[in-house]
């Protein structure tokens, strides 16, 4: 290890050193699931995060690691305690004991930096009713929005304006969906009606999909990496009636439903093992093989509605193929066929996986009991763990890409942030002065947007040097709509954040 | 005077005449002519009194007119054109129009209980016959006195006119305190204290007397219930519809109505 010991010798500034010099403790590197690489080596106890990680890329610069991991940054922790000045102070505080083995975990952080949006740069007014919905697709080169007035827009990212309406609805547009390859987006209305899009065209595809005889919750394709060649073609769709049905979009037909809620389903998620995921009014969340319709599960344990679902891997499985790291100012229409996106998305969804203790898709729910449970629905009936601390329903979760932070919206008016792999409580952020109904996080799990009723849209930072005691977490309040905000969205390439809410009007907002 | 119905039993058994409907057309036809007639031939006293009466009739039928176009606006206004929500407020549209409703509620205890959508839309009409029996009240033929011969309610704060002047007398024996008043979503029935008889559907005046006969609307007092109002005030009167026959049961059964 002299390699390694030599940059640490003469950094410390002169007058530590002096007291300091003979204080040495021994350091275990270990991974998020606790593997442990590299052998135990001693190291100076007032060392830095930075010198930390300067160590750690010469250790995996011996292993012949990824060119990648190199230039990545790492965040060190004690247990669950970031080290932010140094080694030392943080082990004052966890009352770590010096003469033993002391395990520091390094957590990979995202290569890239997502800017925080600072300013809104347009306004587009053209929806004549709230605008209920707006998404970006997988890999942010369109956007849309459905919107009381019965149309689907698409709108140009690039100069900001409306490139196609879609009137293909007879209600209110309530659901939308891209596909994870970005070819195509589903739109479910008020009436149970779905109709898919062709992003290119703005034209309808294939017939509309009616079956459903109340209105649409939720939409979900089937993940990229487990559809057949690349070709996303299945789609599920949940309704207030109570049904999941899967259909064919190619051939706009109708193939499965799942029947056995006995209340209105609230959120519907597709996960990345092929299993069906449906919450429901009725308190149950049920998971569903999505081949044969087949109830796997049933998990219990609310108390009232469950609102809303997140898995950890609903980011991964969102963008598809497309890599945030590897984004451009102006995207360019990828290359690859459809197998080549099919092995990009499965290469991607396991990634993120082995970066998560145990190896599972966890899932959080979001209920009207005010709780939050985590699963690991596609093993467990149990919980692991219950997630209690918001004094009003919880309207919405999400993971953040990297699955470490779970962020909860509620109408408490604060935000709630979770430990993604034990359900640990970090932190709220408060700020808001009406219930919170969205969230949107930043593509490299730094940053995270919340629309409100209050019509601002304010900006945090989930990922604070400083520790979650002590810091200020608001970064920039964005005001501007008129009125409640349904509906928040980042880019997946990061860029750019949209809203749109009750004053009709959709708004992005960027740095 | 005929003993029995037999007008009534004739038609039930063969029917009107054949050429009835036409014939009551044709009158009601003619009848603006032989009214303008009429009142051209009228003079003096009688001209008066006929164009009085005439006049009323004619704004009580601007009046219903009138009613019956604001009727129709309501229900155009109802049909859910704006005020667009996602899906995961649909469900919860109560609370997020919680003004709109406080205003609404207001609106309706300001109208006549008839507007409400009640679980008994049709009541039998109760004749004066059925409600009322006379009672002979001093030396000369004419009986002027009825007694109320359903349930009432009597208020505390009554107090009994001299007999001279007491046309009505609810007796004792069939006046109502409390009401079994069911809870349609809860479904489950209180013992409630009555507070008024909001309308009953008969007549203005059983109204008046408090009389409470099958599809009465009549106010409770639910504050043991618990209910609170968007605003966070607490409900305490609150209507509810009679759906029973009490002078034939000894009980008042009812059912909430909770406004929409």
């Amino acid at each position: 290890m002299s390699v390694t010991s030599s940059p640490d010798q003469d950094t410390p500034p002169p007058d530590k050193k002096s007291k300091m010099d003979t204080q040495l403790v021994t350091v275990q590197f270990e991974t998020e699931t606790g593997d442990r690489p590299f052998p135990p080596l001693s190291v100076p106890v007032d060392i830095t995060p930075d010198k930390l990680q300067l160590l750690l890329h010469t250790l995996l610069k011996a292993d012949n690691a990824d060119e990648e991991d190199l230039d990545r940054p790492f965040a060190f922790f004690l247990q669950d305690r970031e080290i932010q000045d140094d080694l030392a102070e943080c082990m004052q505080w966890m009352l770590i004991n010096q003469e033993r083995t002391v395990p520091v975990i390094f957590k990979p952080q995202s290569i890239f930096k997502v800017r925080p949006v600072t300013r809104c740069t347009s306004s587009m007014p053209g929806h004549t009713q709230p605008v209920v919905v707006a998404l970006f697709s997988p890999d942010g080169r369109y956007l849309a929005s459905g919107s009381g007035d019965n149309t689907v827009r698409f709108w140009d990212i690039s100069t900001e304006t409306p490139r196609f309406e879609g009137k293909a609805h007879r209600q209110y547009v309530l659901a939308l969906a891209w596909s994870p390859d970005g070819s195509r987006l589903a739109s479910g209305d008020k009436l149970g009606h779905v109709v898919i899009w062709d992003p290119e065209t703005g034209q309808q595809i294939g017939r509309t999909l009616s079956g459903h005889k109340q209105f649409i919750t939720g939409l979900a394709w089937q993940p990229l990496h487990l559809t057949k060649d690349g070709e996303c073609r299945l789609l599920a769709s949940s309704s207030k009636d109570g049904d999941v049905r899967i259909w064919d979009t190619i051939t706009s037909k109708f193939v499965l439903a799942l029947t056995s809620h006995t209340q209105s389903v609230t959120c519907l998620r597709w996960g990345g093992t092929d299993l069906i995921y449906s919450a429901s009014q009725d308190r149950t969340i049920k998971v569903w093989r999505a081949q044969d319709g087949v109830l796997c599960r049933t998990l219990q344990g609310h108390g009232h509605w469950v609102n809303v679902l997140a898995l950890n891997t609903d980011y991964v499985m969102r963008t598809g193929a497309f890599e945030p790291a590897q984004a451009q100012i102006v995207n360019n229409i990828s290359s690859f066929s459809g197998p080549e996106k099919k092995d990009i998305a499965l290469k991607r969804y396991q990634e993120v996986l082995s970066r998560v203790k145990g190896g599972d898709e966890l899932m959080v729910s979001g209920s009207d009991d005010f709780t939050m449970f985590l699963w690991n629905p596609s093993k467990e009936k149990q919980s692991l763990a219950r997630m209690t601390g918001h004094q009003q329903l919880v309207n919405d979760v999400k993971f953040s890409p990297d699955c470490r932070i779970v962020a909860s919206a509620s109408f408490d008016k604060a935000v709630r942030l979770w430990d993604g792999t034990t359900g640990k409580y970090l932190a709220v952020l408060r700020g808001h002065v009406q219930a919170v109904y969205q969230l949107a996080w930043s593509a490299d799990s730094r940053l995270l947007v919340s629309g409100s009723a209050d019509s601002t849209i304010k900006l945090w930072t989930a990922q604070v040097k400083g520790g979650y005691d002590k810091t200020k977490f608001l970064t920039v309040d964005l005001p501007g709509h008129g009125d409640e905000i349904y509906a928040v969205d980042w880019s997946p390439d990061g860029q750019r954040v949209v809203s749109g809410g009750k004053d009709t009007l959709l708004r992005i907002w960027r740095k | 005077m005929p003993q029995n119905e037999h007008i009534e039993l004739h038609r039930k058994r063969h029917g009107r005449r054949l050429d009835y409907e036409e014939k009551t057309r044709k009158k009601a036809a003619r009848e603006p002519k032989k009214r303008a007639a009429t009142a051209r031939k009228l003079r003096g006293l009688k001209a008066k009194i006929y164009n009085k009466r005439r006049f009323s009739e004619k704004v009580q039928l601007r009046k219903k007119i009138k009613a019956f176009e604001e009727k129709s606006t309501e229900t155009t206004l109802d049909r859910p054109e704006d005020g667009a929500l996602p899906a995961y407020l649909l469900d919860r549209q109560d609370k997020q129009t919680g003004k709109a409703i406080a205003a609404q509620v207001k609106q309706k205890q300001k109208d006549k209980a008839a507007k409400y959508n009640v679980p008994l839309p049709k009541v039998r009409m109760q004749s004066e016959n059925e409600v009322f029996r006379p009672l002979k009240s001093g030396k000369r033929g004419k009986s002027w006195k009825r007694m109320v011969t359903k349930v009432t309610y009597v208020p505390d704060d009554f107090t009994r006119k001299p007999p001279k002047f007491e046309r009505f007398i609810r007796p004792t024996g069939l006046r109502f305190k409390k009401a079994h008043v069911t809870h349609p979503e809860l479904r489950t029935t209180f013992c409630l204290p009555i507070i008024g008889v909001k309308r009953n559907p008969s007549s203005t005046m059983y109204t008046s007397l408090g009389v409470i006969t099958k599809g009465t609307i009549i106010e409770v007092n639910i504050s043991d219930l618990g209910m609170v109002t968007a605003g966070g005030k607490i409900v305490w009167g609150k209507y509810a519809q009679v759906t029973n026959n009490p002078e034939n049961d000894g009980c008042i059964n009812a059912i909430l109505l909770l406004s929409k």
